[in-house]
């Protein structure tokens, strides 16, 4: 049944072609574990993508329930937390993926640095993957806020004060993420909007480069 | 759509109102906190959040009113909690003098009350950098 759909749709839109190109090759002998058992260190950007994909997910159903307002917002949290089912495994699905993301991001960029892989002629995507680098601590500073209990609060009201610090741009900086003078109902719809719509957006569109340009170059040869 | 993101920051600033906060008699040599609340428009949100002020008198007899926000990274100080008759803060043992110098850590003295007395009674006002040292 599911082979009589793919191919009628096969034979009008020739699909075959373009998903092969995206996932029908081998992997390298050196990156395969079940070769070399040391080559477990190329599954961490796999695996950053495999948790920013549960982000994705379990953050679309939190929205669901979340209220980006002072007054509702921890009332919102904390209903979805303890009334609705299952609530507390998809609220900790995302509390500790978004630690685990950098943990395997971080791992991942262990592995680029001391195989070499920046090398030319990878030295794009190296950046790319700084600039994702720095979205997903954006991510993770908006994301921080929206609880809005005491720790969520006092943290990003340290935060901005660290940004304050920017030479000549700080104050400017400041006020602009804090939408006003104050950390407070417009910081919070602010960081909402970053957290959910412009920060994953500019992610999207990263790791398309990203996984463009490996698919383009390659994975780096053997050391 | 970018005038419309930066709104918060063109849009003309409320100016600073003083509020009554304690009676001049009240206040002694040795620095004490005085709560006073502040009226605040947040966007479409007004409140009343409650503001806290040390307050003393200077080697004159001057009265003058220190901030609680230490000027490290922002958290709250506290008069002689290590008992050495200076300000500290927990968060990473930034201490100042009586007057707000910054003696350890912190980078410049601690903001001051815009201060005025009349009729015996004490009003703050915006905070300013530290006139004092």
């Amino acid at each position: 049944m599911f082979k009589g759909v793919y191919n009628w749709i096969d034979e009008r839109l020739d699909i075959t072609p373009m998903w092969r190109d995206v996932a029908d090759h081998e992997v390298p002998e050196h990156v395969n574990p079940a070769h070399h058992f040391s080559a477990f260190v190329y599954c961490f950007g796999g695996l950053t993508f495999f948790i920013t994909v549960i982000q994705i997910l379990s953050g679309m159903f939190l929205t669901m329930y979340y209220v980006p307002d002072i007054i509702n917002a921890y009332a919102s949290v904390d209903y979805l937390q303890h009334k609705v089912a299952f609530g507390g495994i998809v609220r900790a699905m995302h509390h500790w993926g978004a630690s685990l993301v950098i943990v395997m991001m971080f791992l991942h960029t262990l592995r680029v640095f001391f195989t070499g892989s920046y090398k030319a002629p990878r030295e794009m995507n190296w950046v790319v993957g700084m600039l994702i680098f720095f979205i997903m601590l954006g991510l993770g500073l908006t994301g921080y806020l929206l609880p809005w209990d005491n720790k969520a609060y006092f943290a990003t009201k340290v935060t901005l004060q660290i940004a304050e610090s920017v030479p000549y741009l700080g104050p400017y900086i400041k006020e602009l993420l804090n939408g006003g003078e104050i950390v407070g109902a417009q910081t919070l719809t602010r960081f909402f909007a970053i957290h959910v719509f412009f920060l994953p957006g500019a992610l999207l569109a990263l790791l398309a480069a990203h996984f463009f340009m490996i698919r383009k170059q390659g994975i780096s040869g053997p050391l | 759509m970018v005038r419309f993101a930066v709104d918060p920051i063109l849009t003309k600033k409320t100016e600073g109102t003083f509020v009554k906060v304690v009676e001049e008699s009240k206040i002694t040599n040795e620095p004490q906190e005085f709560k006073f609340q502040v009226h605040q428009v947040d966007g479409w949100y007004e409140s009343d959040p409650e503001m806290a002020a040390w307050i003393a008198k200077d080697s004159q007899g001057n009265v003058f009113a220190l901030s609680p926000v230490c000027k490290h990274l922002g958290c709250t100080i506290n008069w002689n909690s290590q008992n050495d008759n200076q300000y500290f803060c927990p968060c990473h043992e930034a201490k100042y003098t009586k007057e707000g110098k910054n003696l350890k850590v912190a980078p410049s003295p601690l903001d001051e009350y815009d201060l005025k007395i009349e009729d015996g009674f004490i009003y703050l006002g915006p905070v300013k950098p530290n006139t004092k040292v």
